[in-house]
């Protein structure tokens, strides 16, 4: 699997963003990236509390008038 | 002047010290428990749609999530079809007045005869909202566990059988659901 996954997200209301991307980060292995695009208004607040939540790094997070980009890395686990 | 100050001395200053610093080893090592609990007592559209949207989105966060199912809830996981052989008179008019499948689930507002959940269902996939199945079967993904109330079971007349397709579902009693929770960091009422 290439270190950076792309992810979609767009069209998807809350829960299903966070739900998706918890999924995907699962397959990774530490230290590996996820670039996440949505466009839910929710997904801006929700990917940072995500983050913090789960302890994986949010990297960047890039808004336009629609959409959102967020980078994610993944955290080593046990930490 | 007061006691603690009289009494004051290096040795006990470092004792004290010294007992801070092994609390907070021991606050350090203890496992965090981080788990959601949720009663879920609704059998009605939106509720659970709220209680199926926390707790999907809880176990997307990395909690450990159980969902214990009681009362009008209870019906609310039967799958469609025709009811248990060998019911009493009253479990099947239970049956007939709680009929299984997320499509017979009421609003608890807005309901009008139908017209309410038909606009709503209607506008959720408009915009792509998450129907109550999608979210079962997501929550069933993630491992959110499905506990349901042996006593409302029997009380309805509700058998295992009739009960909707999941992997980690089952029955129990409240002294389960107390034991979820009182090792829970959050727990809902919905």
């Amino acid at each position: 699997m290439p270190a950076i996954q792309e992810i979609d997200l767009t069209g998807l209301k809350c829960p299903m963003p966070i739900v998706r991307l918890s999924k995907l980060m699962k397959q990774l292995d530490a230290g590996q990236e996820i670039i996440a695009a949505a466009n839910d208004p929710a997904f801006c607040l929700d990917v940072e509390a995500w983050c913090n939540k789960t302890g994986h790094e949010l990297v960047q997070i890039n808004q336009t008038d629609e959409r959102l980009t967020a980078v994610i890395r993944k955290k080593n686990e046990g930490k | 002047m007061n006691q603690a100050v009289q009494e004051y001395s290096p040795e006990l200053l470092g004792a004290l010290t010294e007992r801070v610093e092994a609390l907070e080893e021991q606050a350090a090592a203890a496992p965090r428990s981080d788990k959601l609990s949720m009663v879920v007592f609704s059998g009605e559209l939106d509720k659970l749609l709220a209680a199926f949207v926390i707790a999907t989105g809880a176990a997307a966060c990395g909690m450990k999530v159980s969902m214990f199912f009681t009362f009008w809830a209870t019906a609310a996981l039967k799958k469609e079809g025709p009811q248990a052989k060998g019911k009493s008179l009253v479990e099947k008019m239970f049956g007939w007045m709680l009929p299984g499948g997320f499509g017979k689930r009421k609003l608890s507002k807005m309901e009008i005869g139908g017209v309410g959940r038909w606009m709503m269902t209607r506008e959720m996939a408009k915009k792509n909202v998450a129907s109550l199945a999608e979210l079962v079967e997501a929550a069933d993904e993630l491992g959110v566990r499905i506990n349901i109330c042996e006593m409302s079971m029997s009380l309805m007349g509700i058998r295992q059988e009739e009960l909707l397709d999941y992997s980690d579902i089952g029955c129990c009693g409240v002294a389960s659901f107390l034991d979820d929770a009182s090792s829970s960091n959050t727990t809902l009422f919905i």
